[in-house]
Order: C-alpha cells, then structure tokens, then sequence
C-alpha cells in the first residue's frame, strides 16, 4: 500500500481535538467510568487522554481508527491511575489485608476442620444471573463496600484485565500478596452478594 | 484431602495463575464430592463474568448517565484550547 500518499488527510483530521470530544467523548467517558466507578475521575480521564493525544498526535499512524487509539491511551491513562493508587497505600494497608495469619473475615465462614459454617447458595443459571439487572445492582453495591486496596488490586485485574504479574509490578506488592488480597477480595463479594441477591430464590428462576 | 477453605482458596488462585496439576487434581477431587464448593466455584467464576461485563458493555447503575455532561465537555474543550 502506498500509505505515504494517503497519510496527508489523515494528519488533517486528526488534528481536530473538538472533533474528538464531539465523537468519542461519550465512548470513551463510558470507558473510564465503568472501570474507575466514579464520575469526575472519569471525566478527568476524558481530559488528560485527549491532551495526551493532542502531544503525540505524530505517533498515530493511522493504522487504527481514531476511536481504537484513543480508546489505548485512555487505557494506559486508567492504568497508571489505578497503580498510582495502590503505590499510595501504606504497609500497615497491604499487610493487613493481606497478612495470612489475620483471617477473621475467612475464617468464620469456616468450622476447626475448614468446612462451610453456611453453605454457599446456588445462584442460578450463570447466563440468566449477568442478564438479571437486580444482580448487576448488587454487584455494583457490593464492589463499593469493598476495602480500597481490594477494590484497586480487583479493579486491575478484573476490569482492565492486567496479569497479577503487572500488577504486582508496578504495585510493589509481592505475588502472593497480590493473590490473597483477590482471594479476600472475591470473598467479601461473594459473602455480600449472598446476603443481596442469593437470598431469594425467586429471583433466580 | 482438601478442605472446603482450601478448595476455596485454590479456586481464587485458579482465577489469577495456572495451578500446578497436583493442585487441579486435589480441587477436582474435592468439587466432584462436594456441593457447596462446587457452588462457590460457580460464584467465583461469575463475579469474574460480571465484572467482565460491566467493564465490556454495563451500565453503571446509580452514577448517572454514561454521557459527558455539558459542564464536563465545556471544561475540557478549554484545557484543549490552552495547549
């Protein structure tokens, strides 16, 4: 392809930042939001992406579409402020949340022999469950009450996808670490969403 | 034999790394005689669904619309302007 005949144009067009706003800035304030759950560190976002995409315009080839380049920076943009966080939290934050000996919230749930005191509850039909907007609302309630440095190291993993390699990283939090506090982390929502939503069977058929 | 909490914690490890094929084995062992860890496991496997959605496609449900208010989009195209 003789993409130097074409790169022209798409160096005119790109340089339209209001442009951008106007096209991608609900898209990509969606983005942000669902992954920091908060409306003006959303927006925020929004804002240091395009300025960011303002300065290293040249480096967009064009090989994407706009929306998938932008979309990448806003990305790393999450990331960083995500890590950023989880660098924030002292050591008294990380081991005791992470500290294997300290197990109180584990450690009811299970009997001297480590079996279920209160067995978990069927919650139904996976499918059906993600389709059920009541268990989306309590997920969503349940991931709010979770301990800042579980939401962070959950939110890295589970909403920007990172490997728990990265996160630990770039988080100065050892591997194991990493894992219990997810292992804690995913215990306190399940624990939560039994008292929400498994609670009543209706719901599930 | 593992008990439910050591299934249970194996099963989060699941989610974050690839277990060793002692440790699959000893968690498939212990799933295949017990129901409630087979519905824990069901449970973790969906809260990574959920959240995959809600990342992916969800509304997030008591924060307001999923659109840049005017205020925000007026803000912005300022701090555009100034560079």
């Amino acid at each position: 392809m003789p993409r130097d005949l074409e790169q022209p144009e798409v160096v005119v067009q790109e340089l339209n930042p209001a442009h951008w706003l106007d096209e991608y800035g609900n898209h990509l304030y969606g983005y942000a939001l669902r992954r920091l759950r908060n409306p003006a560190r959303a927006e925020d976002m929004v804002q240091e992406t395009l300025l960011a995409a303002l300065e290293t315009h040249h480096t967009y080839a064009g090989r994407s579409s706009e929306k998938t380049w932008l979309t990448g920076i806003l990305r790393h943009k999450i990331i960083d402020f995500i890590r950023k966080q989880a660098r924030e939290l002292t050591v008294d934050d990380i081991n005791g949340l992470s500290d294997a000996t300290i197990d109180k919230d584990i450690d009811i749930l299970f009997d001297a022999r480590g079996r279920w005191i209160h067995p978990p509850r069927d919650w139904g039909k996976p499918d059906r469950v993600l389709e059920n907007s009541e268990f989306i609302e309590a997920f969503n309630h349940c991931l709010e009450r979770l301990k800042p440095a579980q939401a962070q190291i959950f939110s890295l993993k589970e909403f920007v996808g990172q490997s728990i390699d990265a996160i630990c990283r770039e988080s100065g939090i050892t591997a194991t670490n990493c894992s219990v506090i997810l292992y804690r982390a995913r215990m306190a929502l399940r624990r939560c969403l039994e008292i929400r939503w498994g609670d009543d069977t209706e719901k599930r058929r | 034999m593992l008990s439910c909490k050591e299934a249970t914690a194996r099963v989060s490890a699941s989610l974050d790394r690839k277990l060793s094929l002692r440790e699959r084995l000893a968690v498939k062992v212990h799933l295949g005689m017990c129901t409630a860890c087979r519905r824990m496991a069901r449970q973790m496997a969906l809260l990574r669904a959920a959240s995959r959605r809600l990342a992916l496609e969800g509304t997030v449900e008591g924060m307001g619309m999923e659109t840049l208010s005017d205020e925000a989009r007026l803000r912005i195209l300022q701090q555009l302007k100034k560079q």
